[in-house]
């Protein structure tokens, strides 16, 4: 399993754009993909799942990745994090 | 405007009284949508006389026909009554001035009779017109009536749009055409779809072959047009290809000078496509009515997120 922090960076948290784009590159590959917020997880697949933890600026949150893709699926999530400017 | 009326049409459509040339109804073809109310031609001049159209006389052509002496009005009927002249049209049920009763004879031109009012005689025939008349172009889908609204559904050969329309028939929505849709623009933001004459109420199921919507489900299966609203365009499920997740993209379809908002539906095992078009059919009227979920529901969010924000 692959696991990576970010400390969200973006003035207006995850929010509905930023959350598509998420979900989209993780929707990509087949590894089980988690966004865990707090002691909040939630599949990164899931649209209406990451919306409702509603992260905002300063929040930390980690992303896990569990299958045979898990680290490319980091990567790629890590590539969307920071060309949106939300997270580092 | 490349097509054109028949008379008789005008007739059949408005319900006039033929008065004279019961013979010539189907020779004599229009060609434009305008309507001409020879006033000014009645005082003798003519440099501007627009011949083709169909010439209205109403109350006040009537009157000033009436003040004419014999002879003038021989002079201008004549005048009025060219080749190219369709027909002429009397409303209120006003009498015919002589003059132009002999001269029609002669020259095998019809003269129609209604008890409309000038005005609304005139709107329901430039109505009636230019939906006749105007441009058509044949487009590849199925169109449907789901809750009042024009849904013309869209997509490859072979993806469902006639199986799903007849599960929406089923579900009490009414069709309207099936594979071909002639669609015309009836006004600045309006295009209204229809089926040609010969597919009219037919639907064609593979492995069934052509059925009768009207035989098998009765008249209130069936709708003759209607305005198009929305496109919904059905799309072979494929894992590379992004659809709209939130319900916030903005895509649109132009049609003539119209633009039609679109929505892509993927197609796959397990989604009952009837009642997705339903439910979006159902949640585009909500937002033409002034509720948008998806704006409601990125509301509060933004909200969450701003008090999630505060804490750190």
């Amino acid at each position: 399993m692959e696991k990576k922090d970010f400390h969200v960076i973006a003035e207006t948290g995850i929010h509905a754009r930023p959350a598509t784009l998420l979900v989209q590159a993780a929707s990509k590959f087949t590894s089980d993909v988690a966004l865990v917020y707090g002691e909040k997880s939630v599949n990164l697949k899931s649209i209406m799942g990451v919306m409702s933890l509603g992260v905002g600026q300063n929040a930390d949150v980690t992303i896990t990745a569990d299958g045979a893709d898990e680290v490319d699926a980091i990567a790629a999530i890590t590539e969307t994090m920071t060309k949106e400017g939300l997270a580092e | 405007m490349a097509n054109e009326v028949s008379v008789r049409n005008l007739v059949d459509a408005m319900g006039l009284t033929v008065l004279i040339g019961k013979e010539y109804l189907d020779d004599k073809k229009i060609t434009t949508s305008d309507i001409s109310r020879p006033g000014l031609e009645l005082t003798g001049y003519f440099n501007f006389y627009p011949k083709e159209r169909i010439q209205l006389f109403g109350m006040t052509e009537h009157a000033y026909a009436n003040g004419l002496t014999h002879e003038n009005r021989q002079v201008v009927m004549d005048q009025l009554a060219t080749d190219q002249t369709p027909c002429f049209v009397v409303s209120n049920d006003l009498d015919v001035p002589l003059e132009l009763l002999e001269i029609v004879k002669e020259r095998h031109i019809p003269i129609l009779i209604s008890k409309l009012t000038t005005s609304r005689l005139s709107s329901n025939m430039v109505n009636y017109l230019e939906a006749r008349l105007s441009e058509r172009q044949s487009i590849h889908g199925v169109l449907v009536d789901i809750y009042g609204l024009g849904v013309m559904i869209t997509g490859d050969s072979g993806v469902g749009k006639s199986e799903t329309a007849l599960e929406l028939i089923r579900r009490g929505h009414r069709l309207i055409a099936d594979d071909r849709v002639d669609v015309f623009q009836k006004d600045e933001e309006t295009l209204v779809g229809e089926a040609p004459a010969i597919l009219k109420h037919l639907l064609e199921i593979r492995g069934i072959g052509i059925i009768d919507i009207m035989n098998l489900f009765g008249a209130g299966a069936v709708r003759d047009d209607t305005d198009i609203s929305l496109i919904i365009h059905l799309e072979n499920w494929s894992p590379d290809k992004q659809f709209d997740r939130l319900g916030n993209g903005e895509e649109f379809v132009k049609i003539f000078d119209v633009n039609l908002p679109k929505i892509s539906v993927p197609v796959k095992t397990g989604r009952n496509l009837a009642i997705i078009i339903e439910v979006a059919a159902m949640n585009f009227r909500a937002k033409t009515m002034g509720y948008d979920a998806t704006k409601v529901f990125e509301d509060n969010l933004n909200g969450l997120i701003q008090t999630n924000s505060k804490k750190d």
